[in-house]
């Protein structure tokens, strides 16, 4: 893990650690497995045309967790996500596979976000920050805003 | 306009489901998302923590869940919900967005009751016809009777 980041190190405006991801069809399987969505709009073709969609979709709840995933990147082990939200706005499509491992050349995410505030309430410390992600042509298809607290070194 | 018989339904409970979390299904999770975390995983590391045992990404709640001993199948009010929904024209689903309020740590080895609540019904007219946004407020509250957490999810109905 990264070094713990402390309330006095963050500044309104300075940026959140940008983390990348790149969703395959992989990752679909094992996220539908895992969370125990199996709505079939994230791997069955025909069925994503019937729906209006083009192909099979990531999982707006898969980008969601990447970007609570760059939060709790960034805050460390001793800060704390306290409130978070997200829209996903536009649709996000999985490379494929190449390999039993390895996807096709295609999209790479990037998870990011700024900081819009820093406070003190009831002792805590607080931080605001707009998060959101974009797609390899850098349109942002999911934005949100997250608070946390961090640890003071006061 | 929304028909009466979507309407009806702001304000109904959308049922319990129960949620035993497992370590297992905390770090399959992790892993799915690719999350190298040690609060997810490594049990001495996540001792040595300030959680002192291993904990669940915010946003997880484990899987898979079950309903309440007794309960039914599907909460009636939810299934109903879908119907009217569709019977409305909404024949198409898409998730919308998520709004938390973490609380408390979820810890593995915790029991969640996950209690949902149809919170409003709207209608709006997108760029491809009607849609109905559905707001649904979800509370997890633990084994000693703590809120852990609130989600609100938007779903909307083409």
């Amino acid at each position: 893990m990264a070094e713990q980041l402390y309330w006095e190190d963050v500044k309104e405006d300075s940026e959140v650690t940008p983390l990348a991801k790149v969703a395959t069809t992989q990752m679909l399987v094992r996220w539908a497995g895992a969370s125990g969505d199996f709505n079939p709009l994230h791997y069955d073709s025909a069925f994503a045309a019937s729906q209006g969609v083009d192909r099979p979709i990531v999982h707006g709840a898969l980008k969601r967790q990447w970007l609570v995933q760059l939060m709790t990147d960034w805050i460390g082990d001793r800060g704390t996500l306290k409130h978070f939200s997200c829209q996903y706005r536009a649709m996000d499509y999985p490379r494929p596979m190449k390999t039993m491992a390895e996807p096709e050349e295609g999209e790479t995410w990037w998870c990011k976000g700024r900081v819009t505030r820093k406070y003190i309430e009831d002792d805590n410390h607080y931080v605001d920050c707009n998060i959101w992600i974009e797609n390899g042509q850098g349109e942002q298809t999911t934005p949100g805003k997250a608070t946390v607290i961090l640890p003071s070194r006061s | 306009m929304l028909p009466d018989e979507v309407k009806q339904f702001i304000g109904r409970g959308a049922g319990v489901r129960i949620f035993e979390v497992e370590k297992g299904a905390i770090r399959r999770f992790a892993d799915a998302v690719d999350d190298p975390n040690p609060l997810y995983r490594d049990d001495e590391y996540a001792r040595n923590s300030r959680y002192g045992s291993i904990i669940a990404p915010p946003g997880f709640f484990g899987w898979p869940s079950r309903q309440p001993r007794g309960a039914p199948l599907t909460a009636e009010s939810a299934a109903d919900l879908g119907t009217a929904l569709i019977e409305a024209g909404y024949a198409r689903v898409l998730d919308g967005g998520i709004e938390y309020d973490f609380i408390s740590p979820v810890r593995a080895g915790d029991t969640l009751a996950a209690s949902s609540v149809i919170k409003n019904i709207r209608e709006r007219e997108g760029k491809t016809g009607k849609m109905a946004f559905l707001i649904m407020e979800t509370t997890y509250t633990n084994q000693n009777g703590d809120v852990v957490a609130r989600a609100r999810t938007t779903t909307i109905h083409r």
